[in-house]
């Protein structure tokens, strides 16, 4: 497995002052190994370490001669929100499905809170959920009627209990008996991240949540996902085409491009590393360099 | 097998027929309308025949037995194409639920959905057509274990198809149990039909049934290994039809067909 190179268990402030740059893309510019780092390289190797709540080593997938994503190696912590930014076509969502379990990885294996998703599908993706802006729940259920199915779906304890918190703490309760396809786009948007919380995920997966909103909406619900991560013990993958959301939200970003990561780090600190202004802006030159060695442009 | 997803999905079920009339009037409405023109076609067969024969229980008692079959298969493929219907596989997959939990939803669904149809096929022909099934005795048990199994068997397999070959295959299916009543002979005995077509009847289980059924109108006994093929080809035909819906969801699982079937997500 690649190192990871930043392992923040405590939230943004904790970040190393360094971005990380992937060893197989720019073997020269690695930063120079420190004992810090060998000790979080060692936790990444390690699904089993408590705080890893997903681990992706070497992910592979190719659809005839084409990689989609090429060998992809990341991890997620607890109460650590991780962005997976990139073009489109980049790979994002593919790696997604590979960790939703409905799509197979060519090679590579994936460990949801230490567990093996190839060997115990059920009890890994016990362990995750997931709201998507292309996968709507049913509509024609109602919202607590849906609620209510994929609860038991995911076995979920004391399950009128959680709904009856789910739909208060999305401000869903006066929307309980309405049918999914009838809400707004904005309020099916609310009924996805309930539904994503039902089980208490350990691993959330959040794919583009907040597209279909306006700006004081989303920033509701990114302030909620964040209350969630940062309350529980679950952490977040996080992909997103709105950069002032990214930098809001994530603890750390993946850039994916054609199916590989060339950059890792702290939002907040990677457009100045490599001469950008803005987190955009460093997204649109990474988006538009040819893949040889696509961060070496960057300077 | 955990019991609470499989429960999932059967709740799901019971709301969508609990909430929509268009999902509830099929269990019956077909069937009784079958009932109802068969039943005045047996009734004016037996005045043309002077009382010479009884067409009630040989062919009414063949359409409620064959409608049956037909209600269990759709019953299966129906609650699967609810999925289809709402893009809800990847919502569904991406959970811990099994192929077998689920399919063992779709089965159990199935059972009731198909049980009102028979209930209301009973009375309207035992109580307006006179048909008794007293007179297929014990043996209906059976008859309608056979006829089931093949259904759940049939429904099966016709879900791994629309799974493999994408949503707009939905019209493949239909016609199926239509597509096997020529060769199960429904109406008429095995004999009737060209050798070829007999060769196809014997690897079907339900030409055990319809040839078993006139056999104890006609009061002759039925040989027992005849039934027991049936049964055991019903049994073979689920393993078969579960062996390949499991083959089509991994198939879909490494070709990215299960994710782009509800989010053309695929990169």
């Amino acid at each position: 497995m690649h190192a990871r190179a930043t392992a923040n268990t405590s939230g943004r402030g904790a970040l190393p002052s360094r971005p990380a740059l992937r060893a197989d893309i720019v073997p020269a510019m690695q930063a120079p190994p420190d004992p810090r780092r060998a000790s979080e390289s060692r936790a990444a190797s390690n699904p089993a370490d408590a705080d890893v709540v997903l681990s992706v080593a070497d992910l592979y997938k190719r659809y005839g001669e084409t990689a989609a994503v090429d060998r992809v190696s990341f991890e997620v912590r607890r109460r650590e929100v991780v962005g997976l930014l990139g073009p489109n076509g980049a790979g994002k969502t593919t790696t997604i499905n590979m960790i939703l379990g409905v799509l197979s990885p060519t090679t590579g294996r994936i460990h949801i809170a230490g567990i093996d998703l190839q060997r115990h599908r059920a009890a890994a993706l016990a362990q995750a959920n997931f709201s998507a802006v292309y996968a709507a729940l049913p509509g024609n259920l109602t919202v607590e009627q849906n609620l209510r199915f994929f609860g038991l779906v995911y076995s979920v304890a004391r399950l009128g209990e959680r709904v009856e918190a789910l739909l208060e703490s999305f401000d869903l309760l006066r929307l309980r008996n309405t049918k999914c396809g009838l809400l707004s786009s904005g309020e099916q948007t609310r009924v996805a991240l309930a539904k994503a919380m039902l089980n208490r995920p350990r691993l959330l997966l959040l794919d583009e949540p907040t597209a279909s909103l306006d700006p004081s909406a989303a920033q509701t619900i990114r302030a909620r996902i964040r209350e969630f991560a940062v309350a529980g013990d679950c952490g977040i993958l996080w992909t997103s085409h709105n950069m002032y959301e990214v930098e809001a939200v994530c603890d750390r970003v993946l850039f994916l491009s054609r199916g590989k990561i060339l950059l890792e780090g702290d939002p907040r600190r990677l457009p100045a590393q490599h001469g950008a202004a803005t987190l955009e802006e460093l997204f649109i030159r990474l988006a538009r360099e040819p893949l040889g060695d696509p961060v070496e442009h960057l300077g | 097998m955990r019991a609470r997803p499989v429960a999932g999905i059967l709740l799901r079920q019971f709301y969508l027929i609990r909430g929509s009339p268009v999902r509830a009037l099929p269990m019956f409405a077909w069937v009784a309308i079958d009932i109802v023109v068969w039943g005045f076609i047996t009734r004016y067969l037996n005045s043309m025949s002077d009382g010479r024969f009884n067409y009630v229980p040989s062919l009414l008692g063949a359409v409620l037995l064959w409608d049956f079959f037909t209600r269990i298969m759709q019953g299966v493929s129906t609650a699967f194409l609810e999925d289809v219907w709402s893009k809800n596989f990847l919502n569904l997959f991406a959970t811990p639920l099994t192929t077998p939990q689920y399919i063992m939803g779709l089965v159990i669904t199935s059972i009731g959905t198909s049980a009102v149809g028979l209930a209301v096929m009973l009375a309207l022909a035992s109580s307006v057509f006179g048909l008794s099934f007293f007179s297929l005795g014990l043996m209906l048990i059976p008859f309608l274990l056979v006829l089931f199994s093949f259904g759940i068997a049939l429904g099966i397999l016709a879900s791994a198809l629309v799974l493999r070959l994408g949503p707009a295959s939905e019209w493949l299916i239909w016609p199926m149990p239509a597509l096997l009543s020529p060769f199960v002979g429904v109406f008429y005995p095995l004999s009737t039909l060209p050798q070829w077509m007999q060769a196809v009847a014997r690897v079907l289980p339900p030409s055990y049934v319809f040839q078993g059924m006139r056999t104890l109108l006609a009061g002759q006994a039925l040989p027992p290994g005849d039934l027991l093929v049936g049964a055991a080809l019903a049994v073979l035909d689920n393993l078969l039809a579960g062996y390949f819906f499991t083959r089509v969801f991994r198939y879909a699982l490494r070709t990215g067909l299960l994710a782009r079937y509800s989010a053309e997500s695929v990169s």
